[in-house]
């Protein structure tokens, strides 16, 4: 053993010296680090663009935002991470509220992003929109029929409405927006008609509630119009066939708009470098970035001046309901427990 | 003055006992530690969230969890325990190539075997459509079960956990000793009885182990049952952390998930306290009886059934979903994503077993509560969800860097960082943590059959502990722990959530761009790699099977 004693000890002076070397040595290459809960085929290669462009290096790590969040908060003032992308607006609150984001703002970025998708003390930007819509079953359902949110409570829809789980954030924020809207007493009222309406126990992703409709199964899905865009351009001819049978309808057009989250991003409290990941999250909500959302995943631009793809072009324009999104995501809690009381599985 | 004497005498052995004892015990808090963090949730405030969870949800999640669990339970026990009698001590037709084969569910995660069988079975999947055109029905005129149920959950689950239970089982029925089963069958016991009151029992430890097994990655499952909309106590843990945002409320349900499982594994390990079964020779091997006629064709029709249901139909249809994708799926990452889950795979389950020897082999030779204690806290990750195990590493681990880091600036004046957060150490630490209990069980359940006297006389001639280890236990163990390096094996190349929290950057596996693509409901690019993860995770079973297979044809 006595033998060992020296090489163990020169080991631990060479790692002690590299590590102080690695500390200290000063930044050659710009680098940028990005926990993101967009997933990566949905980021990266904007990000690829961006260090195209710049010559900054973007490092990622994908995952659940919560999870994200906590990995953020473990790691403290040390964290490597410069930037928190989310899939939506309540997880940038909880960031927010946690301590973990920096409050950045620049002239393009308040220009880029409506007030009401960020942060109203700048600590996080929307990137993109995502739209909570009804499908329904071209077949059975006139679309002349359909109106609110609201009107899915109706006994006429009894049995005839398909969604997923309510431990779906999107669900969560939709009823988030109704709590908002028309406060406690009536979204509870209005969550036993919904819940009473359900054609099966929630069950499955937004796509398997499109293919129920499609399939005759309930007439109406609430869903996010990006997977009907995804199974429309879908390599998968059942897709392709299950999309073609239904028809999309935005509701509450004619009072507070459609229910719309977002996907966003903000400056963590512990970036080294917060002036380059500004310069980054402005990338991400410039014109041609916006576009990519559309064309890569059939999500809206945050800016309504911004061309979309094809596809969004014939859905037609729809009024979103212009409340603020950090109002949805301080509600979210609450959301699930008026879930949870109409038994909304 | 009496005291300088006695420590004077103490026998160099006896410090070589307390080493081992010491060495036992930290080992085991170490990989203790996010249990313990996790179960330390349970002595902080509880928050008024709790009132809302016992008042809504909490009775539908214990009820669903019982019934899953006690579902899995006979599932995986029926379908573990058959397959390993027959293949261990018959001979039927195809008996050598199924009992290999038994053991492909297990590359399987089930969450992927549940979006195959959804793509098969739901209602506007081929099967159910295909009905309505041939018989002309509607929605409503027929009755077909609903795949996403708990009934659908609980075939799932045990369609991929009964290896656990096969591959123990028959590691422990091939070693028995033949001589008591024909002691058995020479004093009138038929075959059957001869199973249920001799080959049973023996084999019990290795069923439980197996078996606990099941239980603890079905209390664990999230993805199978958030899709299946079946709400367990799993889903509650995630469901109060993201959508209530309450982590410490997540972290104590999860810590009275732990409770009950160290509780239930507690009172399993008290009723068979006085029961020892130990191996007297191991001449004696079972020969494997031939099976003719109807029986034959029974026991090989089971075997090819349980085979199709657990791993062709959802691999077929995993391939007819690849086939329309796997060029795009294909790209340059792919090879990349292949050796990172192997590496990560093997060095854990090389980790997981060493760590598995000694704590099984300590806890064996040095008894005691305390390192009882320890090791069975230390194994208890296994139930936990991942997600919630990477938050019991996150949480130390930052700690503990952030503490080094104000260390060395106080000393130096120099910024360490992080030096073990978000590196593959804290991943690897992590896998043991969760994975752990796999191969304890299995290590010691294969020490559970060497007689303790066979260790006493080795040492009464003067071996040492690490001698009686190497020349006595590990060729007896050969079975046991290549069993325990495959299982873990697997159980990381299929791995999600903790990867996903705690890799690096830029670190991919394939299970991680398996459910990204999963999640984002792209079925048909998440096949190439939901295959990858299957076929990489067939090489070591067949090589695993062919070297058991020779162990057990050069003992006999």
């Amino acid at each position: 053993m006595k033998v060992l004693y020296p090489a163990v000890r020169s080991a631990i002076q060479t790692l002690t010296y590299a590590l102080l070397l690695a500390a200290t040595a000063p930044v050659i290459a710009q680098e940028l680090n990005v926990y993101s809960a967009r997933q990566e085929a949905l980021i990266k290669p904007l990000l690829d663009e961006f260090s195209a462009e710049t010559g900054i290096t973007v490092n990622l790590v994908t995952g659940k935002g919560d999870a994200l969040l906590t990995r953020l908060q473990a790691e403290g003032r040390n964290s490597p991470a410069d930037i928190l992308i989310t899939s939506d607006a309540g997880r940038l609150v909880r960031a927010e509220q946690a301590g973990v984001l920096l409050a950045k703002t620049s002239p393009e970025l308040e220009a880029a992003v409506p007030a009401h998708l960020r942060s109203p003390q700048h600590y996080w930007y929307g990137l993109s929109v995502r739209a909570r819509a009804l499908v329904y079953n071209l077949a059975n359902v006139n679309p002349d029929t359909l109106s609110t949110y609201e009107a899915l409570a109706q006994p006429q829809w009894r049995g005839r409405i398909c969604v997923r789980s309510s431990s779906n954030i999107y669900n969560q924020s939709l009823v988030a927006s109704m709590l908002a809207a028309q406060g406690a007493a009536k979204t509870a009222v209005w969550l036993d008609g919904l819940v009473a309406n359900f054609a099966r126990p929630p069950q499955g992703g937004d796509r398997d509630q499109i293919k129920a409709v499609a399939a005759g199964l309930c007439d109406i899905a609430i869903v996010n119009s990006y997977y009907l865009g995804g199974m429309i351009t879908s390599k998968n001819e059942a897709e392709r066939a299950a999309a073609s049978k239904v028809g999309i309808f935005w509701p509450n057009q004619d009072d507070r708009g459609t229910h719309v989250n977002i996907s966003g991003a903000g400056v963590t409290a512990a970036s080294g470098q917060p002036e380059l990941a500004v310069q980054l999250i402005t990338f991400l909500t410039r014109d041609t970035s916006q576009q990519w959302y559309a064309e890569t995943n059939n999500e809206f631009p945050v800016r309504g001046n911004v061309p979309v793809s094809e596809l969004l072009a014939t859905w037609g324009t729809f009024n979103a309901d212009p409340i603020d999104v950090s109002e949805l995501g301080k509600l979210n809690a609450q959301a699930v427990m008026a879930m949870d009381r109409a038994r909304w599985k | 003055m009496e005291i300088a004497p006695a420590s004077a005498q103490l026998h160099p052995s006896r410090w070589h006992g307390m080493a081992w004892r010491a060495g036992l015990i930290l080992t085991a808090l170490t990989v203790a530690l996010p249990v313990l963090v996790i179960g330390s949730s349970l002595f902080t405030p509880y928050s008024a969230t709790w009132a809302h969870i016992l008042d809504t949800v909490l009775v539908d999640y214990l009820l669903n969890s019982l019934a899953l669990m006690l579902g899995v339970g006979i599932g995986t026990l029926l379908l573990g325990v058959v397959t390993a009698w027959l293949c261990a001590t018959c001979e039927f037709t195809g008996r050598k190539f199924l009992s290999w084969a038994l053991l492909l569910p297990m590359a399987l995660p089930a969450y992927i075997i549940a979006y195959t069988y959804t793509g098969m079975l739901d209602f506007s999947g081929p099967v159910q459509s295909s009905l309505r055109s041939w018989f002309n029905w509607g929605y409503g005129d027929y009755y077909f079960p609903e795949i996403r149920s708990l009934g659908g959950a609980i075939c799932m689950l045990s369609l991929v956990l009964y290896p656990y239970i096969y591959l123990i089982a028959r590691v422990a029925f091939t070693h028995q000793s033949g001589a008591a089963l024909e002691a058995a069958r020479s004093l009138g016991a038929g075959r059957w009885r001869t199973f249920f009151q001799v080959a049973l029992p023996m084999a019990r430890p290795a069923i439980v182990a197996g078996l606990s097994l099941a239980l603890m990655e079905t209390l664990a499952d999230y993805g199978t049952v958030d899709y299946f909309g079946v709400s367990t106590f799993t889903t509650g843990i995630f469901r109060t952390w993201y959508g209530l945002g309450e982590l410490n409320t997540a972290a104590q349900l999860a810590g009275f998930l732990l409770l009950f499982v160290f509780i239930l594994m507690a009172v399993e390990r008290a009723s068979r306290n006085r029961m020892q079964f130990h191996t007297t020779s191991t001449r004696s091997k079972i020969r494997r009886a031939p099976l003719h006629g109807p029986s034959a064709a029974l026991a090989t029709g089971f075997c090819v059934l349980i085979v199709t249901l657990g791993f062709l139909l959802p691999a077929l249809q995993l391939l007819s979903w690849a086939s329309t994708s796997w060029r795009t799926a294909l790209d340059g990452q792919f090879l990349h994503l292949l050796w990172n889950s192997l590496s990560l795979a093997l060095i854990a389950s090389l980790i997981c077993l060493l760590l598995a020897l000694f704590l099984g082999y300590g806890k064996r030779r040095y008894p005691g509560a305390t390192q009882t204690g320890a090791v069975r806290i230390a194994a208890m990750g296994y139930a936990v969800p991942g997600t919630v195990i990477a938050v019991g590493v996150l949480i130390p681990f930052g700690a503990l860097d952030n503490q080094l880091d104000a260390l060395s600036q106080t000393l130096f004046g120099v910024s360490t960082g992080l030096l073990l957060s978000g590196t593959l150490v804290a991943l690897i630490f992590a896998y043991v943590v969760r994975f752990l209990s796999v191969s304890l069980q299995t290590v010691e359940s294969g020490l559970s059959r060497i007689k303790p006297s066979l260790d006493e006389a080795a040492r009464s001639m003067g071996s040492s502990n690490e001698r009686v280890l190497r020349d006595i236990h590990l060729p007896l163990l050969r079975g046991s722990l290549l069993t325990a390096l495959l299982l873990v094996f697997v159980d990381v190349l299929k791995e999600l959530p903790t990867t996903l929290i705690l890799r690096p950057f830029n670190f991919n596996t394939l299970a991680v761009r398996t459910f990204e693509l999963a999640s984002d409901e792209r079925l048909a690019d998440a096949a190439l790699p939901a295959l990858a993860i299957v076929i990489i995770g067939l090489l070591p079973v067949i090589l695993l099977m062919r070297n058991l297979d020779k162990g057990a044809a050069s003992h006999a």
